[in-house]
């Protein structure tokens, strides 16, 4: 066998090895699944004291499916026959007569899970790698080799429902408490709890009644209750894959095959094949930042610098701090810096959960009044004011301090790396890291090479990117890069709208009936109606403001921030009216410009091409993913 | 012998127990102060060859603080972390001991403090209580069980032992430390205005120092819910003589003189200093602010023990060939007013110098203008680990900034010692 390795052990139990040749990471291609029912065939023949599947990667478990063998799926047929052939394969693995353990270590995710469900037993290896999840609803498909059949048997369909719906992925700890896993062990025991809870003979543990009756008699409550949840999050029309998964495990207790119509309609659907497209998508930004060939340019952060403590600055840091990195944050008081100290925390014990972990990362985070961390910094990035004088000064003064191989970074979004490098000995070493608010939610990372930049500072910028969990999309400095640069003449449009007398809650829900997370007017009260406006007559080419958001601005409602602007914030969120009915085609001339611009900044070489500049509106501005991009729909329109 | 300089440090603010646990533990406290000195100087926290870190009272999830915090800071796990207790001088312990391993070569560049969180210090179960769950923990039918719940004694269970009591009792006399104090005020009678007219000096110099900019070895703290601590709190602005005439005697009960107020406040902080080596300085390109040029410990009578600056300083004095008044300036610390009028009294008191200290007569009297300048303990508090730590620091900055050269830090240690430290500027 190619990818499997049978290890028979003294006391007759066998541990079945998945190692995928020529991979690093161990996923269910076609010939490892043939491979594994030749194992089973062979087990039938000599049944073994009991079974333990195993990974031989490092790297984790199973990450899930061969993706790679999604985009054959291009006559009808093809989908129902993949998911045949994982629904069988791990049925079978169901029904054998010994005893059969998965050893999960590290990811295990989609189909691995799916695997892992069809053993008697799951044992989790407590380790911070450890992930278990059925994302397939992210590549708009659904879990269709028995997770929708055996994961609400084991957490009760409520939670099962839940993971199923969201994509989200448990620890070993909470999939331990929540019944996934039987037992969460640490790594120096896995082996003998894995053996000693083979041979066990002990019985799963059973579901307690009420949960019973919601996955049998009353699945139609759990069923509504979730339909209502997806609805708040995703249209039908848009994402049709949550609503499958409710049906299939409602109407035919998650066997797809009963269903073929369902699985031809959502394995074909644009949707499905648009979600691939942008995991393919995410897969070439995090490319960007992975290490190249030659070794000697590798670049690893340490300690970030982090120059201004406002919300990007001290967002920002505490990012770096919570992946792991020391940070100094640097402003002009520990007073000035409280606020961010405070959301720093907040952010750690959100995400950590543990005191210890929690603990480190805060002392990870080091105020720098005096900024004493920029000699030791690998990484400088200056967040201050937007001010080509203040931020000249300060590059003035930290320039002779930095390590020679650090790279300086400035997330400014509005001003030219070209005029802010002019105060720098070495002016070729600033490069641009523009995140996005909130930073802790927004996945990308603009990082912006000026005219003549030092290459090895922008690889360097994209690897620190890529090492903090972030992705990083390299554009060129022009105004507005390409997220806010596409996002301007947008908003612009919305406003206009509302200037031609559309209610804002009308021209809101049009988009979001396009598939946007949020509408535009909406988006325009949460940056700023003042950033709006600023950044209008940046991006605009000298167009008139709108009316209405001058209007505003000039009484002081600037939106979220001012409790007011186009709607009323006061309580924290957007007080919306019921929106009046949208006019023909209202979405398609807002979304005109975004698109245009997108072209437009592809054709001026500010993004490299079509499908990057699609990365970048995407992850940047949450523009409906399932469309594939806005070049892309333009692409598939025509 | 060689030089052992001292390079730089830093201490936290040192914040007032007021009702219940402090926002930060005691690791948490010596980890903010010893990120930022170790920011700002021109090698890694991993380039240390060892943090010592004294500490008299560390919490039960804080065991050996000295390498706890030794990871914190990011020294990484190659760097060795220890913990010494010397009681009160515990943060001057550990810059002894870190003068030892320099002396004998084992180490170059060391990170050398003290802490205290004593606004942690435990509530502990009396021994009764202790025997009653361990009772418990044995049975094993429901029964026995429900018995043994009906033998408990509410008055056991509701009457902890107050760790901080036992940290501030003598363990072989069994006087509070206080009280060894009230021993020195009639020993010399010393009186409660006496002590009381210190105490409200000692505020008036410690906000002065402030008001001056003179406390720049102060980092901040900051905790998780963004609160900023930048002063010492304990400090009063409206010390007065009338105020402090108000507070009744603490220690001995209605007819004592000592009070809360004219004694050090109970307060968490944590003080660092870093030493370095003649070979340290060179290699790293340091700048020191001083030298440790001779340290002593004394002991004493437990019930006199707040004579021990008298015992330890002595002895410094006489290796030097120095008088008091050879002396630049003085950190005396300040545990209770009444201790530090008695280590004057006691010098200028020719039987005790002749009995107690070997000497022909009264060894005289430090100039008031030359003992703790900035104030002391009364008006900052006494987070007893850090204490010692701080006055060898402080004493070098008041040195540096009055263009000195000579100065003697010395500290009272419960028990029944003293420790005292001659430093010279550089």
């Amino acid at each position: 066998m190619k990818h499997w390795q049978l290890n028979n052990e003294a006391n007759g139990i066998v541990v079945a090895v998945l190692d995928r040749a020529g991979e690093s990471t161990n996923a269910l291609s076609t010939e490892v699944m043939l491979e594994l029912s030749q194992i089973l065939d062979q087990l039938d023949k000599t049944p073994p004291a009991g079974l333990i599947i195993r990974s031989g990667k490092a790297a984790g478990f199973i990450a899930g499916a061969d993706i790679g063998e999604f985009s054959q799926l291009d006559t009808p047929g093809k989908g129902l026959a993949l998911v045949a052939r994982g629904w069988d394969l791990f049925n079978r693995l169901a029904a054998v007569s010994y005893p059969t353990l998965a050893l999960v270590r590290g990811h295990c995710l989609g189909g691995g899970l799916e695997l892992a469900l069809a053993c008697r037993y799951l044992l989790a290896v407590d380790e911070a790698g450890t992930k278990m999840g059925l994302p397939e609803v992210m590549l708009g498909i659904f879990p269709g080799w028995g997770g929708m059949l055996r994961l609400p048997q084991r957490v009760g369909p409520a939670a099962a429902l839940d993971l199923m719906l969201t994509g989200k992925t448990l620890d070993a700890k909470r999939a331990r408490n929540m019944g996934l896993a039987d037992d969460c062990v640490p790594p120096r025991v896995m082996e003998m709890a894995a053996r000693q809870l083979l041979l066990s003979q002990q019985p799963r543990r059973a579901l307690p009644l009420v949960q019973r009756l919601l996955n049998g008699p009353l699945k139609a409550v759990v069923a509504n209750g979730a339909r209502k949840q997806v609805a708040k999050k995703a249209r039908p029309e848009h994402y049709p894959a949550p609503y499958a998964i409710i049906d299939l495990w409602q109407q035919h207790d998650g066997n797809a095959l009963a269903a073929p119509e369902v699985v031809e309609r959502i394995i074909q659907s644009p949707t499905a094949k648009n979600l691939l497209r942008v995991f393919h998508l995410q897969e070439r930004l995090k490319g960007f930042g992975k290490p190249s060939d030659d070794k000697a340019s590798d670049f690893t952060a340490r300690h970030v610098h982090v120059i201004g403590a406002g919300v990007m600055g001290g967002d920002i840091a505490a990012w770096c701090a919570l992946r792991g990195l020391t940070v100094t944050l640097q402003d002009q008081s520990l007073e000035r810096m409280a606020p961010a100290l405070k959301r720093a925390h907040a952010l750690f014990v959100k995400r950590l959960r543990e005191p210890l972990k929690i603990r480190a990362a805060f002392d990870r985070l080091i105020p720098d009044v005096a900024g004493d961390g920029v000699a030791h910094a690998d990484v400088v990035i200056e967040a201050i004011f937007e001010s080509v004088e203040a931020k000249h000064a300060l590059f003035r003064a930290i320039e002779p301090k930095l390590k020679p191989t650090a790279v300086l970074a400035s997330n400014t979004s509005s001003l030219r790396l070209e005029d802010l490098r002019t105060a720098l000995a070495r002016p070729e070493r600033l490069v641009g890291i523009h995140f996005f608010n909130p930073v802790a939610m927004m996945p990308l990372v603009e990082v912006v090479e000026a005219e003549g930049a030092d290459p090895t500072m922008v690889r360097a910028a994209c690897a620190f990117v890529k090492q903090i969990d972030k992705l990083p999309l390299p554009v060129k400095s022009a105004p507005g890069f390409l997220v806010n640069a596409v996002l301007a003449p947008y908003m612009l449009a919305a406003m206009r709208a509302v200037d031609d007398g559309i209610s804002p809650e009308t021209v809101d829900e049009a988009m979001l009936a396009f598939g946007m997370p949020m509408g535009p007017i909406e988006l325009v009260d949460t940056v700023g109606l003042d950033i709006a406006l600023a950044a209008g007559q940046q991006l605009a080419g000298g167009a008139e403001a709108p009316r209405c958001l001058q209007q505003r601005v000039d009484r002081g409602q600037l939106g979220k921030k001012s409790g007011q602007g186009f709607y009323d914030w006061s309580s924290g969120q957007a007080k919306k009216a019921a929106p009046g009915s949208v006019p023909a085609g209202l979405a398609e001339k807002l979304v005109k410009p975004l698109v245009d611009r997108s072209s437009q900044l592809v054709a001026d070489g500010v993004v490299a091409d079509a499908d990057l500049a699609d990365a970048g509106v995407i992850f940047g501005t949450g523009f409906a993913p399932f469309t594939g991009g806005p070049l892309h729909l333009r692409a598939g329109r025509r | 012998m060689q030089p052992i300089y001292v390079v730089d440090g830093a201490r936290t603010p040192f914040l007032k127990a007021q009702k219940g646990p402090g926002p930060f533990a005691a690791s948490d406290l010596a980890t903010q102060a010893g990120r930022t000195l170790l920011l700002r100087q021109p090698f890694a926290p991993s380039d240390l060859d060892e943090v010592i870190l004294g500490c008299a009272a560390p919490s039960p999830d804080e065991t050996n603080i000295g390498r706890m915090v030794a990871l914190r800071l990011g020294c990484g796990k190659k760097v060795p972390g220890w913990t010494v207790m010397r009681n009160c001088a515990s943060g001057m312990q550990a810059i002894d001991s870190a003068i030892a391993n320099i002396q004998c070569g084992r180490s170059q560049l060391v990170l050398a403090g003290g802490v205290d969180a004593l606004s942690r210090a435990p509530l502990l179960y009396s021994d009764a209580m202790v025997r009653w769950f361990a009772g418990m923990m044995s049975l094993r039918t429901v029964n026995q069980k429900i018995r043994h719940f009906l033998k408990l004694r509410p008055a056991a269970l509701l009457t902890p032992v107050i760790g901080l009591m036992k940290g501030l009792t003598d363990p072989v006399i069994g006087l509070l430390m206080g009280q060894t104090a009230e021993n020195l005020a009639w020993k010399f009678g010393i009186n409660r205005r006496q002590m009381d007219e210190f105490a409200v000096r000692s505020h008036q110099r410690a906000l002065a120092a402030r008001q001056a900019g003179h406390l720049a070895e102060i980092v901040p703290l900051v905790d998780g819910q963004g609160t900023v601590y930048a002063e010492d709190d304990g400090v009063r602005a409206d010390a007065d003589l009338a105020g402090m005439a108000k507070p009744k005697p603490f220690f001995d009960k209605k007819y004592g003189n000592i009070t809360a107020a004219n004694s050090s406040q109970i307060t968490d902080g944590a003080a660092w200093v870093l030493l370095a080596s003649e070979e340290a300085v060179q290699k790293w390109g340091l700048e020191p602010i001083g030298k440790i040029v001779d340290s002593q410990w004394s002991g004493l009578e437990p019930a006199q023990m707040g004579l021990g600056p008298v015992h330890a300083a002595t002895p410094i004095l006489q290796r030097h060939g120095l008088q008091l008044a050879d002396i630049d300036y003085w950190e005396l610390n300040e545990a209770f007013a009444a201790q530090v009028l008695g280590c004057q009294a006691a010098w200028q008191d020719d039987d005790y110098c002749r009995e107690q200290l070997d000497l022909p007569g009264a060894l005289g009297k430090i100039d008031e203008a030359r003992l703790n300048v900035d104030g002391g303990a009364v008006a900052i508090g006494h987070p007893v680990g850090a204490s010692g730590a701080r006055i060898v620091l402080h004493l070098l900055h008041v040195l540096r900034r009055n263009n000195a050269q000579r100065g003697i830090a010395t500290i009272c240690i419960g028990g029944g010692l003293g420790g005292a430290m001659l430093v010279e500027t550089c």
